[in-house]
């Protein structure tokens, strides 16, 4: 019997192929955000409401990813904006490998933008790079305040977080000082946004935020 | 749910070393875990033995050792022990701090035999 030292990061396939991914992007000059929330928290009305707040400036396009059915990457193609639909097969997130594949349908010289939806889950896209600049999380007022509390990870490792469907706050039993003090204390850098998506109604801060961070990739590869 | 992935990956990565090193047979896995990965140990274990039948792990034994979460302060330089949640310092309050250890998902060793160590 031999003992072999490994030392090897578990999911180095993954980051590999993620890195790839990431400098396929950088070298396009596009920035891509991974977009990660519960099923029903709005990551669709989100991307909605930011494809109508930056259409007029910015080349966009989607990839969906979800267990099964086209339904949400219809939903953007009705939109006239490019869409590629992941079918996980079960899979509760998206892995770099399934992004690689959906960018090959894309043309990423044509792009200014990628917004990936992962696969509504609080807890497994958090583990897994898939070659984005930014990883940014919604939260909606129905799912409750304590979620900072049963879901840290994810909260801890978003750059920004969106507090969806704020219209309903009153109808709510939502404790939006318990929230903002745990989401605090999990991740004091993270800017939030408070948002009603369907409504687009607070949609500004966030399309502001993501729109410094598109320029910035831009400059970068204008400087290259 | 996502320990199935990531044992997916484990095994995927023994294989290959294995093979490498000219062995056919893997007989241990020894796993170093950060908590903050919020990996759990029985979905591991569970994902292990749903998964490595057919490889050549499927007589293998699987070792796991946690990592506590531990972070340095920048603003006051202290380097304290946390728990998953709360990581600013305890010492001076500060939110500015860097992990250093908690987020390990790492493959230490594996041992392996050939059909001479068999033998």
């Amino acid at each position: 019997m031999t003992t072999i030292d490994v030392k090897t990061p578990i999911l180095d396939l993954n980051e590999k192929l993620a890195r790839e991914n990431r400098a396929r992007f950088d070298e396009n000059g596009v920035f891509v955000v991974d977009l990660m929330a519960s099923p029903g928290a709005g990551k669709t009305s989100t991307i909605l409401a930011t494809i109508d707040a930056l259409r007029d400036d910015y080349r966009i396009a989607v990839i969906e990813g979800d267990i099964a059915s086209n339904v949400d990457a219809q939903k953007i193609k009705e939109y006239g904006i490019p869409a590629v639909q992941i079918n996980t097969g079960g899979a509760c997130h998206l892995e770099a490998n399934m992004i690689k594949r959906a960018i090959e349908t894309l043309d990423l010289s044509e792009l200014d933008l990628i917004i990936l939806e992962n696969v509504g889950n609080l807890v497994c896209p958090t583990e897994f790079d898939l070659g984005e600049h930014a990883k940014v999380m919604i939260l909606s007022i129905p799912e409750g305040h304590d979620k900072p509390y049963k879901y840290p990870n994810i909260f801890q490792i978003s750059e920004a977080v969106i507090l969806n469907k704020y219209d309903t706050l009153p109808v709510f039993d939502f404790d939006e000082e318990a929230f903002e003090g745990q989401l605090a204390t999990l991740n004091p850098k993270a800017p939030l946004f408070k948002m009603a998506a369907t409504r687009g109604a607070g949609v500004e801060p966030w399309t502001e935020w993501l729109r410094s961070r598109i320029e910035e990739q831009r400059s970068a590869i204008s400087c290259d | 749910m996502h320990e199935m992935g990531i044992m997916n990956d484990v095994l995927i990565t023994c294989e290959n070393i294995a093979r490498e090193a000219g062995k056919d047979r893997i007989t241990h896995v020894a796993l170093t875990i950060g908590e903050m990965t919020d990996i759990q140990d029985f979905a591991l274990e569970f994902a292990f033995e749903a998964l490595r039948d057919g490889t050549m792990a499927q007589d293998a034994t699987l070792e796991m050792v946690f990592v506590e979460p531990r972070s340095r302060c920048n603003s006051c330089g202290k380097v304290y022990e946390h728990d998953r949640y709360t990581m600013l310092c305890p010492h001076c309050g500060s939110f500015e701090v860097t992990l250093l250890q908690g987020r390990e998902l790492q493959i230490d060793t594996i041992e392996a035999e050939d059909e001479e160590d068999q033998a």
